[in-house]
């Protein structure tokens, strides 16, 4: 491989590689999008074109499986249950001014350094591994599935148990308390939502 | 295709998502940032077990594996942090992280954005936490 | 029972007494008095058993020793010779008598369960030190005594004097006690045992090589147990406490343990011609000095106990004589009618409602009041003046007969020198010690003024303990000194002729001449009214004793004397007296010489802990606090600036990592 890698310069780029690059500056700037705009609901939108994006870079590195499991599990259903909560939270169509806290500055250069860093042991190390796409699918359903309940059916088992228990934690948590409740009737008798107007 | 520039997308994803969750005030917002880094390292893991699949002569495809519990998982939290964001949101009327102070060392628990049920639960959580 | 037995169960059984007078005291009262008296009556029963058994024959020795100590083995070892037993039989007799007398003395006194648990452990404590053979176990009991007679005088802490009293007798007593434990100390390494057989042999083989370094050590704790000069000073300040604790402490008991442990040891000391000389010294200065103070102190029970440090004087004058059968045999006989002074002058002092002489020679008729009192205490008066055929004549006369013996030269057992000094202080303390005895007599019952205040008859307890313990003021010297040799060294103590001639001679001038003063003096009384009584005079013994103590001081300015031009003390000291009523100003030289260098080593100490010490300690509290206050800012509760802290900490390691790895 090694030898193999010393053939591929990155200045002789493959069409695959174009591609991956053009849908990853896509991703990139979707995913800059979502952290830096101040509409909450654009910024759902952002993540969907980011995660989108992603499930490209799945197909284009032949793991057609998980791309397809990342737009089913996050376009379909995560991104909807934010859009969810973002409604529920009464979050303010349009453009808020204080979507980002006093700690940008610090933010902006934590991620910077760490950016920085990882890029820098990322190139570092990985420099001239290549890796071969051609031949059979590497993350084809056939291969996924027989790896996942061959190898991996203890942990999918278990998993599911997680999945149940977060089912019912999410169920409990969401769940009105009684005195919550009372709370909320008398509220509902006021003209105007408290919790609105502050917003 | 050359491994950097899946790594390097993904390391620059999951700075992107860092940035997210230190920089933005609505929880909501938090948590989108965390399925940022979270998929920064999904990307990460296939890549690396497309890679290993081709080098190795026999693989678990682990990668692969991994990823799709890492979905799940995110599932799972997902549904776990906005039903604790939702939670908040009703007992303290906001769901801005830097107004949840209760922590801090003489911190008021009835700040301005907080209203009268509010303020029995912020006592209390005073309370428990002092 | 053998002998041994009787002899273990002397100690105990006071001790039992006093836990379980301890233990029950509050919860049982009925039972407290049954505790105090019983076993210290049944200790007594079983001293006079253990003495007829051992007859005066050949000492009893028994020996166990629990557990290996290390070098040099502490043994519980008995050793029962005449001396022993005797002074056994006095300590039973005197604690008797004081048990029943505070049973009355002390009846409404709401801590009497303590008072009488202490005394039965002061007693078991002396009964330890008398039986001892093992001189370890014996400083036990020397230091338990010591302990029990801090609380005893401090009975009244409600008074300052009492409080002072206790602390300084305790100290006094230390004072002595640490070179005291070092001459033990350094007596058993020489000698590889603690057993007094074991000591007397190395001393009589002469295998000492620091005799008088050892003896002197040891006179160190004599002098403080025995209130000896010049660590005396506790003794009369000590008179603060209740009357019976004063009785058997201070007269009886525990000052005569000093003497009666130099005269266990008295071939030791013999061993070294410097401690004789020093002893007969320091007891010419104590005889002397502590008369001349008797007789101008104001305070009834102050005059005894000067007179109670002169007497002991004697013993050691004896003891420097080489002489430790008429040692013994004045503290068995002073035991006697020093005990019963001191009993008689509570009953005084209750009756009068004060503790003052001068007081009391303002009031007419106190002896009609209690009969029994002034009769006893003329008994014991004329006892302690030495006036045949009381018993005090006797064993003094041993003292000045043995102090002649060798003055003259007819022993080896101690320098001339010894000999004359005690002689002669000897004569002259008999002449003092009449002349304060008769005027505390003529004081106390021949007062002219307004008639005594009547507080109803005396507890008949009382009284009776004062008649059991005017027989041996009366007749122990005249039966005893013919019996005693057989018991003791074999010295004769018949007295001789010379010094019996002398002693009671100069011991009538001093009686003749006081009350001659007297007949000058009482005169001014009426014209000077005096007076200092106790505010509750209706009240038990103890309480009357204590509000006497509390206002003598207020009433007369001192706590010692009082100015009272009627004294006859006054007309006869002459300019003397004025130092006298202060005991020669030995307090005022402790002040200057260690009161006050300790006192300004305390401020300079505390000076440096308050302003060099402290302020690192504050220093070290600030410099936290301040470096807390630093940190206690970042603690802003937004979580978000944690985590970006954490981060950006977890970034700079994750590089250093990465460097360090690359090597670069």
């Amino acid at each position: 491989m090694t030898l193999a890698a010393a053939s591929h310069g990155f200045l002789s780029p493959t069409g695959v590689e174009i591609a991956f690059l053009l849908v990853g500056l896509v991703t990139l700037g979707a995913a800059v999008l979502t952290v830096t705009t101040r509409q909450l609901v654009h910024a759902a939108l952002w993540l969907v074109v980011a995660l989108g994006g992603l499930a490209v870079e799945y197909l284009l590195l032949t793991a057609e499986f998980i791309a397809w499991v990342q737009v089913l599990i996050y376009v379909g259903a995560v991104v909807v249950l934010i859009l969810f909560g973002l409604m529920l939270t009464r979050a303010p169509i349009g453009r808020s001014p204080d979507a980002d806290s006093g700690n940008r500055w610090a933010a902006l250069t934590v991620a910077v350094a760490s950016a920085a860093a990882l890029v820098w042991v990322v190139v570092d190390a990985f420099r001239t591994t290549w890796i071969e796409l051609d031949g059979p699918a590497a993350g084809s359903t056939a291969v996924t599935g027989a790896s996942l309940f061959q190898n991996w059916v203890l942990p999918f088992e278990a998993l599911s148990v997680l999945l149940l228990a977060a089912l019912v934690g999410a169920i409990v948590l969401s769940r009105r308390t009684k005195a919550a409740r009372a709370d909320e009737v008398s509220r509902a008798g006021t003209p105007q939502g408290q919790q609105g107007g502050v917003r | 295709m050359h491994l950097a520039y899946p790594a390097v997308l993904s390391a620059l994803l999951f700075c992107t998502g860092l940035y997210g969750v230190l920089a933005r005030r609505n929880a909501i917002l938090v948590l989108m940032s965390v399925e940022l880094m979270l998929n920064a390292v999904n990307l990460n893991l296939v890549a690396f077990d497309v890679w290993l699949s081709r080098a190795a002569e026999e693989t678990l495809h682990s990668g692969q594996a991994l990823t799709l519990f890492t979905i799940a998982i995110a599932a799972a939290e997902i549904g776990i942090g906005l039903a604790i964001v939702l939670a908040v949101h009703r007992n303290r009327g906001t769901s801005d992280i830097d107004k949840l102070r209760d922590t801090a060392e003489g911190h008021e628990p009835d700040g301005p954005d907080t209203d009268t049920p509010a303020t029995g639960t912020a006592a209390e959580k005073a309370e428990a936490t002092a | 029972m053998t002998t041994t037995t009787l002899a273990v169960l002397v100690p105990l059984l006071p001790f039992l007494g006093a836990a379980a007078g301890l233990l029950l005291g509050r919860s049982a009262p009925g039972f407290v008095r049954p505790l105090a008296v019983l076993p210290t009556l049944a200790a007594l029963v079983l001293a006079v058993l253990v003495a007829a058994r051992q007859g005066g024959g050949r000492a009893v020795d028994a020996v166990t020793e629990l557990t290996p100590t290390g070098s040099v083995p502490v043994e519980l070892a008995l050793h029962i010779d005449g001396f022993a037993a005797l002074v056994a039989i006095l300590v039973g007799t005197v604690a008797t008598c004081v048990q029943l007398y505070s049973t009355g003395y002390l009846r409404d006194d709401p801590r009497y369960p303590s008072y009488a648990a202490l005394v039965s452990l002061f007693t078991s404590a002396m009964f330890l030190v008398v039986y001892s053979g093992d001189l370890m176990v014996l400083l036990v009991g020397w230091e338990i005594m010591g302990i029990c007679s801090y609380f005893l005088v401090g009975h009244y802490w409600e008074t300052p004097e009492a409080r002072a009293a206790s602390l300084k007798a305790f100290l006094v007593t230390k004072l002595g006690d640490v070179p005291f434990l070092i001459g033990l100390l350094a007596l058993a390494t020489e000698v590889g045992s603690f057993r007094i057989t074991k000591i007397l042999g190395a001393v009589a083989s002469d295998s000492l090589d620091h005799p008088t370094l050892i003896a002197l050590l040891l006179l160190a704790g004599v002098a403080g147990k025995s209130a000896q000069f010049p660590l005396h000073t506790w003794l009369p300040d000590a008179m603060a406490g209740p009357t019976p604790v004063s009785a058997l402490i201070h007269a009886a008991t525990m000052v005569a343990a000093g003497v009666y442990f130099v005269a266990r040891l008295l071939p030791l000391f013999e061993a070294s011609g410097a401690a004789m000389v020093v002893l007969a010294v320091m007891a010419a200065v104590t005889m002397v000095g502590s008369a001349l103070a008797a007789l101008a102190q104001d305070d009834i029970k102050r005059v005894l106990a000067y007179s109670t440090i002169g007497q002991l004087g004697y013993m050691t004058g004896a003891l420097a004589t080489g002489d430790r059968g008429a040692a013994v045999f004045h503290l068995l006989t002073h035991g006697a009618f020093k005990a019963l002074l001191f009993l008689a002058a509570g009953v005084i002092i209750h009756a009068a409602g004060t503790n003052s002489l001068a007081a009391m020679s303002r009031m007419r008729g106190l002896r009609d009041r209690v009969p029994d009192a002034y009769w006893t205490m003329t008994v014991a008066l004329l006892a302690l003046a030495a006036i045949p055929p009381f018993s005090g004549f006797f064993s003094k006369e041993s003292v000045l007969g043995a102090a002649e013996h060798v003055a003259t030269g007819h022993t080896e057992h101690a320098p001339g020198a010894a000999g004359w000094t005690v002689l002669v202080a000897g004569l002259v303390t008999a002449l003092l010690t009449a002349a304060y005895a008769t005027r505390l007599w003529l004081l106390a019952f021949r007062g002219r003024g307004a008639e005594a205040p009547d507080h109803g008859r005396q507890p008949v307890v009382m009284n009776a303990v004062l008649w059991v313990l005017a027989l041996p003021s009366l007749a122990l010297g005249g039966l005893a000194f013919r019996l005693l040799p057989d018991w003791f060294d074999g010295h004769d103590l018949t007295p001789t002729l010379t010094t019996s001639v002398l002693g009671t001679g100069v011991a009538l001038v001093g009686g003749i001449v006081t009350y001659a003063a007297w007949r000058h003096t009482s005169a001014l009384a009426a014209r000077t009214p005096l007076g200092a009584v106790a505010a509750h005079p209706e009240g038990d013994a103890a309480l009357v004793e204590a509000e006497a103590i509390a206002a003598h001081r207020p009433a007369y300015g001192d706590l010692a004397s009082a100015p009272d031009p009627s004294d006859p003390g006054r007309l006869l000291l002459g300019p003397v007296h004025r130092h006298a009523a202060v005991g020669f100003h030995l307090d005022a030289v402790y002040t200057a010489l260690f009161v006050r260098p300790v006192q300004a080593g305390a401020s300079l100490v505390r000076f440096l802990d308050r302003e060099v010490v402290d302020t690192y300690v504050r220093a070290a509290g600030g410099l936290p606090r301040l470096l807390g206050a630093a940190v206690r800012r970042a603690q802003t509760g937004n979580v978000q600036t944690y985590v970006s802290a954490l981060l950006a900490g977890t970034v700079v390691l994750a590089v250093a990592a990465v460097l360090v790895a690359t090597g670069a």
